[in-house]
């Protein structure tokens, strides 16, 4: 079959420019309504469950609230960049899912259109230099708005961002590594090729990326920048109303977007199990594979493989940004130091040793003439496996494993409460 | 279309450029510094150079000027805005030199032209067959490895010049 093309493949484009970014800021919208769903069922409560069915039409009734409601702006505030930052950090929470594929390509009469935006050949560099820009505008709102605790979040978010990036780039490369090239299109086709989707063969830097991917979107256990407790809700303190709702939907638009990326690099993307979903353009042509003798065998594209691909890509994201919730309302906050300990101390020189682990594993098998199949990915599972355990057992030291009663260091003595005190005035109930 | 956004990015990256000296606060001049580094990633993606353009935002824009950012908020330098360019004479100077300079690039390039160099079809074939990344990759890891190499070790260097200085007992 042929690519689309003409005045069909603008129209093709348009609608998926269109049907993308409407339906990225729906999930976005009911991201938000997740979360507090999902917070008051871990929470033993009940959450918003009265607009609508189940609360379902609560994000509506949040929008329009935000938008009635009044625009503050401070004093002191620097009005042009007050004004500029919630742009600048709305804007590249949502473009960057232009170069996520999100489905097996679907036949129209007119050709095959890609279920990708813009399946540009720099790939993943345009989503980390887009990411790499969102920094500006949580720092510049920090700034702008003149107030200390907005002053002091912006400058942990420039820090936090910063340092986190190294480790995020840096478990990227592992991914990279395995796949010869950046476009994300190539990235799940590499995994439909070996047989097994990333997150085994590269366990290590799938953890890492998970860990890096929290901190860069600003979750906890890593919201140092908002630290209700310590500084108000830090860099967009002083906003109200829809400023503040853009900063909201950034955070949300940020998470929507690295869960898709999380499941596109590691789980596979929009691949399903089996080999009856696999394409991938090669030399202008839809092919499934490679038969024994190196030929390509052509693809079969249909759109109910279009539909179930893109249910299991949806799928896979939910699962991400259902663990993004789950861990802000299971984990508590970092201390700064810690957040940076871990960033320059841990994950960096543990994702640069891991990094040559992958290449010399890679390396070996590729001079062993090793096939890039089942084989490959085991040895690599296995290679990995065994990286990963050491990672885990070196963080833990035998803290949570073992249990805090096998550590004599940790023990706290109960001492016998003085008869005097007991019988007393005990603090609690009267 | 190509054209246009040519003049586009270029308007863009020489209006923040001029942006860059004449903002009254640290933080204008950083922002349109950021303009024009976008601007010029824009220009390259329209030479094709996909690669270049992603690297000029990822290292540039989004590291090195957000370090710059991170100085100008630690030192509070962005809420009094007092000027720092010296009256019209001085602004007339500059401005002219750099006319000048420009001149004779225009002139030189209107002249020449600017052409594929002898490696044009060469670099077309490498970009097919190894991707954008590859295509920069293969040349920088076989020709020229030792000037990259001595590069890594040129910055490792200031790295540890920097401790040095920064640190009183290292």
């Amino acid at each position: 079959m042929e690519p689309i093309s003409g005045i069909p493949a603008v129209i093709a484009m348009a609608a998926k420019n269109l049907g993308i970014f409407t339906l990225v800021i729906l999930v976005v919208a009911y991201a938000t309504y997740a979360e507090r769903r999902v917070s008051a069922f871990i929470q033993d409560r009940r959450g918003p469950n009265r607009v609508g069915p189940f609360g379902l039409l609560q994000p509506i009734a949040d929008g329009i609230k935000n938008i009635l409601k009044e625009e503050t702006l401070p004093a002191t505030a620097s009005r042009f960049f007050f004004v500029l930052a919630p742009i600048m950090v709305l804007v590249p929470s949502l473009v960057t899912f232009a170069v996520i594929p999100i489905a097996a390509p679907l036949p129209t009469p007119w050709g095959v259109v890609d279920m990708i935006i813009a399946d540009v050949p720099i790939g993943i560099l345009y989503v980390l230099a887009f990411s790499s820009l969102a920094v500006y505008g949580v720092v510049l709102g920090g700034w702008a708005s003149n107030n200390k605790y907005a002053f002091l979040g912006g400058l942990r978010a420039s820090a936090q961002m910063v340092s986190y990036e190294v480790a995020l780039g840096l478990s990227l490369i592992a991914v990279l590594m395995l796949a010869g090239n950046v476009t994300l299109t190539e990235v799940v086709w590499q995994q439909q090729q070996l047989g097994m989707w990333y997150a085994f063969p590269l366990s290590l830097a799938f953890i890492l990326f998970v860990i890096s991917a929290f901190a860069e979107t600003n979750r906890l256990p890593f919201d140092m920048p908002e630290a209700e407790s310590e500084l108000v809700t830090g860099y967009h303190t002083e906003y109200s109303a829809m400023k503040f709702s853009a900063f909201m939907i950034s955070e949300f638009g940020h998470m929507v977007t690295a869960s898709a990326l999380m499941a596109t690099l590691f789980l596979g993307g929009w691949d399903l199990p089996g080999s009856w979903d696999n394409a991938f353009w090669y030399n202008g042509e839809l092919i499934s594979g490679f038969a024994a003798n190196g030929d390509p065998v052509l693809a079969n594209p249909a759109a109910w493989k279009t539909l179930l691909t893109f249910a299991g890509f949806a799928a896979k994201t939910g699962l991400f940004l259902l663990l993004y919730i789950w861990i802000r309302w299971t984990l508590p906050r970092f201390r700064y130091d810690q957040v940076m300990a871990l960033g320059w101390k841990v994950m960096l020189p543990t994702s640069l040793g891991y990094l040559m682990l992958v290449a010399m594993t890679i390396l070996v098998l590729d001079e062993l003439g090793v096939n890039f199949g089942f084989l490959y990915g085991l040895v690599l599972t296995l290679v990995s496996g065994a990286a990963t355990l050491a990672f885990v057992f070196f963080l833990d030291r035998g803290r949570t494993i073992a249990g805090a009663a096998a550590t004599t260091s940790q023990k706290i003595e109960i001492k016998t409460i003085p008869t005097a005190v007991a019988s007393g005035h005990a603090p609690g109930r009267h | 279309m190509a054209p246009v956004l040519f003049y586009m990015f270029a308007g863009l990256a020489i209006g923040g450029a001029i942006g860059v000296v004449m903002a009254k606060s640290p933080i204008g001049s950083l922002l349109f510094m950021v303009t024009t580094l976008g601007a010029m990633a824009g220009t390259f993606v329209l030479l094709e150079a996909h690669f270049l353009a992603a690297i000029q935002i990822i290292v540039y824009a989004g590291a090195i000027m957000v370090l710059f950012l991170f100085v100008i908020m630690l030192l509070n330098l962005g809420h009094d805005y007092q000027k720092d360019l010296k009256g019209g004479a001085f602004a007339v100077m500059s401005f002219g030199v750099t006319g000048v300079i420009a001149g004779f690039l225009a002139q030189e390039l209107g002249t020449t032209g600017i052409q594929d160099g002898p490696g044009g079809a060469s670099i077309d074939a490498l970009i097919a067959e190894h991707g954008a990344v590859g295509a920069i990759a293969t040349e920088l890891y076989t020709t020229y490895v030792v000037p990259f190499e001595i590069t890594g070790i040129l910055l490792l260097v200031a790295i540890v010049g920097a401790l040095v200085l920064a640190k009183k007992e290292v």
